[in-house]
């Protein structure tokens, strides 16, 4: 960023290939000498760790599309061959199951992690909106993939879902039916399910591109939420950033062997074990745990088209985030007001997970209409109206201030 | 920053204790129902935890359970004769397999006379279902029994809060196996065939399928509904999860791995860090 001298590779062959199309460099510049501001913390190892996952995914499941059988008589079982017969079949199915929570766990860290340290702010609008992106088609991707096994909760939570395009008011039903390829949840629903399935991570991977592309453009936001001013701000990515990322992938993937290795069905659903059934609804129809505040919500509003609008709207309206926030500081840590709200956020979309994962009854009901005007309230009330109460704590100068006061003050060597 | 942190954690814990306060009443709404529908009992098994392994004789008696009794009503299309052989299973030997799959007639064909025939059963075929189609089970027996291949993991009970948390901890995995011993031991109206205390509405359609004394057990084991209905379960997780003992093995030497490795990379990123932030 600050003057980098011009990457001049070390061997002849390189300085050849160097000057014809410059990649070394690039990759140098990107991932070598990138400076990054010295204060990152582990929850900035989350967006290593995503694009380590997707490529994970993407890797375990061009394999598993070599033994999956996309035909509504043959899903089922071809999933349980895979299990069965494929040699390490069982290591991979379960591998890329589990692997998609993983991915959604940790970019759930990631967002909440740019929601308490204001990652979305000025200049990095464009960076979060891209997020944003990848979001969304990540959520696609693991809807798709869920109905592929073709259990009783593939089948019933695809009609459940794409039955949603049915409320918009005049063309839902058309829309619905040149969705399923049919007048149901069938066979060419399936297909073209499977087809779409293989095709979005590599949209998903696409715009990480450019997620990556404007993050390197701004460079990263920091915990202290202030830019980077001097060199003494920074470290290079390699090696400070790069082990640091290393170590933080490696935890995570502890965590993930964890699930995969002992408890490989407890994201799962048990009715996703039974072939699935048309004629044959299950008891209680819910989404995956990723999906399920937004199902409490879809669920919390009694007419169907505005639930349906609620349940986008909850989606879309973080895109709104960087201009819904009225503060001009960054982070929670110098935000004493915000701070609180933020984990009160985060409880809340605990709750509404915990609603949308029960039959919306008695009580379930009432708090989860609580908790849904809690969550817009969040955007629309407390993030606009919030500056105008709270008296910000002072910034650090500079972030190597911010890090290396506390050194100093110590008494160790900086 | 002490002081930051501990505001946050005290706000998150009041936050999520009104949250648990909250579902907690939501969920004394369905306490009626949940009288009326006991929990199933957690059940030991030697397959729980993180190093567990199926005791092949007990998934050879389960087997035993399976063939003289569900076998009449139940498929297990997933499951082949060879898969019985697995060490890791019921382990039983090459000859027991191939002796008991010629026990059983596959249809096959069509042959060069265009007829379809029977034959005997070689270890590569998969267990043949009693009836021929869903729909003659329906006709014989009212409704279609569910195949048995995955019903130890399609079946499960509900665990509350704060219970399913602990779960992910505790690698409690076994819902199915302890629903299933639950349902064959919840036959407690002596006069009605059909009613179960653990299965939802209690109307149950298959009848009591299993009491003491109904199998012949040759190793010794004692001959009750008890030990049936654990065997039974133990061999149906085996069926529905063939591979669980691999998976185990596997994950422990794996968690060692990352364990060591995380540990390692710790250390070299501190050293790392060490000259220029002085942590």
């Amino acid at each position: 960023m600050s003057g980098q001298p011009i990457y001049v590779p070390k061997s002849a062959l390189a300085r050849w290939f160097e000057s014809r199309l410059p990649l070394l460099g690039f990759v140098h510049h990107s991932f070598v000498a990138f400076p990054n501001p010295r204060n990152l913390n582990y929850w900035w190892t989350f967006g290593g760790i995503l694009s380590f996952m997707l490529g994970f995914q993407i890797v375990t499941g061009v394999v598993l599309a070599m033994h999956y059988v996309p035909d509504s008589k043959l899903a089922f079982v071809s999933v349980e061959h895979i299990m069965r017969d494929v040699n390490y079949g069982w290591l991979l199915r379960y591998a890329h199951s589990n692997g998609a929570s993983m991915m959604f766990f940790a970019v759930y860290i990631h967002m909440l992690r740019g929601l308490y340290y204001g990652s979305y702010k000025a200049p990095r609008e464009v960076l979060w909106i891209l997020g944003l992106i990848i979001y969304l088609l990540m959520m696609a991707t693991g809807f798709l993939g869920y109905t592929l096994p073709w259990g009783q909760m593939s089948f019933w939570g695809a009609t459940v879902i794409t039955s949603l395009f049915g409320a918009i008011p005049v063309v839902g039903g058309a829309l619905t039916t040149w969705l399923w390829g049919g007048y149901a949840v069938n066979d060419a629903t399936l297909n073209r399910f499977y087809a779409l399935h293989y095709l979005l991570p590599f949209m998903i991977a696409g715009v990480v591109v450019l997620h990556i592309w404007a993050l390197h453009v701004t460079g990263s936001n920091n915990p202290a939420g202030i830019e980077k001013k001097t060199d003494k701000d920074t470290l290079p990515f390699h090696p400070y950033f790069t082990m640091k990322d290393a170590f933080g992938l490696v935890v995570f993937l502890t965590f993930f062997a964890w699930f995969l290795f002992y408890i490989p069905n407890y994201l799962g659903d048990a009715d996703n074990y039974i072939e699935a059934n048309p004629l044959q609804t299950p008891s209680e129809i819910v989404p995956e745990w990723y999906y399920l505040p937004y199902y409490a919500i879809l669920r919390s509003i009694p007419s169907k088209l505005t639930g349906v609008i609620a349940l986008f709207a909850a989606i879309l309206i973080f895109a709104f985030l960087p201009w819904l926030d009225r503060s001009p500081v960054k982070s929670a840590v110098y935000r004493p007001l915000y701070r609180i709200f933020f984990w009160i956020f985060v409880a809340v979309v605990l709750g509404l997970g915990y609603v949308g994962a029960n039959r919306p009854e008695g009580n379930f009901v009432i708090a989860g209409r609580i908790l849904t005007i809690c969550y817009f309230a969040f955007f629309l009330v407390v993030l606009p109206l919030l500056p105008f109460i709270e008296k910000p704590r002072p910034l650090p100068a500079s972030i190597a201030d911010a890090v290396l006061g506390k050194t100093a003050q110590s008494g160790l060597k900086t | 920053m002490a002081n930051r942190l501990g505001l946050c954690a005290i706000t998150t814990a009041g936050v999520l204790l009104l949250g648990i306060a909250l579902g907690s009443s939501a969920g004394a709404a369905e306490s009626d129902s949940s009288q009326a529908h006991p929990v199933p009992t957690r059940q030991s098994w030697t397959f729980a935890g993180p190093f567990g392994k199926f005791d092949p004789e007990q998934l050879q008696r389960g087997f035993k359970v399976y063939h003289d009794v569900c076998s009449n009503c139940h498929s297990l299309k997933l499951v082949a004769f060879r898969d019985l052989a697995d060490p890791d299973g019921p382990d039983f030997s090459e000859a027991q397999v191939k002796a008991l799959a010629a026990t059983y007639k596959i249809e096959a064909g069509p042959n060069d006379a265009g007829q379809m025939f029977e034959r005997p059963g070689r270890p590569s075929d998969h267990f043949p279902w009693v009836f021929a189609n869903a729909e003659a089970a329906k006709a014989a027996l009212g409704a279609v029994p569910p195949d048995m291949s995955l019903l130890a993991k399609a079946r499960t009970y509900p665990r509350p809060f704060p219970l399913f948390i602990f779960d992910a901890f505790t690698q409690y995995q076994e819902q199915g196996p302890d629903y299933i011993v639950a349902i064959l031991n919840g036959y407690t109206h002596p006069g009605d065939d059909h009613w179960n205390l653990y299965f939802p509405g209690h109307k149950i359609a298959m009848p009591r399928p299993l009491k003491d004394g109904a199998v012949q057990y040759t190793d010794g084991a004692p001959q009750t509904l008890t030990q049936y209905s654990h065997d039974v379960a133990a061999f149906l997780y085996w069926a529905a999860e063939p591979k669980l003992e691999d998976r185990k093995k596997m994950g422990f030497r794996v968690m060692v791995f990352l364990i060591v490795f995380a540990g390692l990379l710790y250390f070299t990123k501190k050293r790392i860090w060490a000259g220029v932030t002085g942590h």
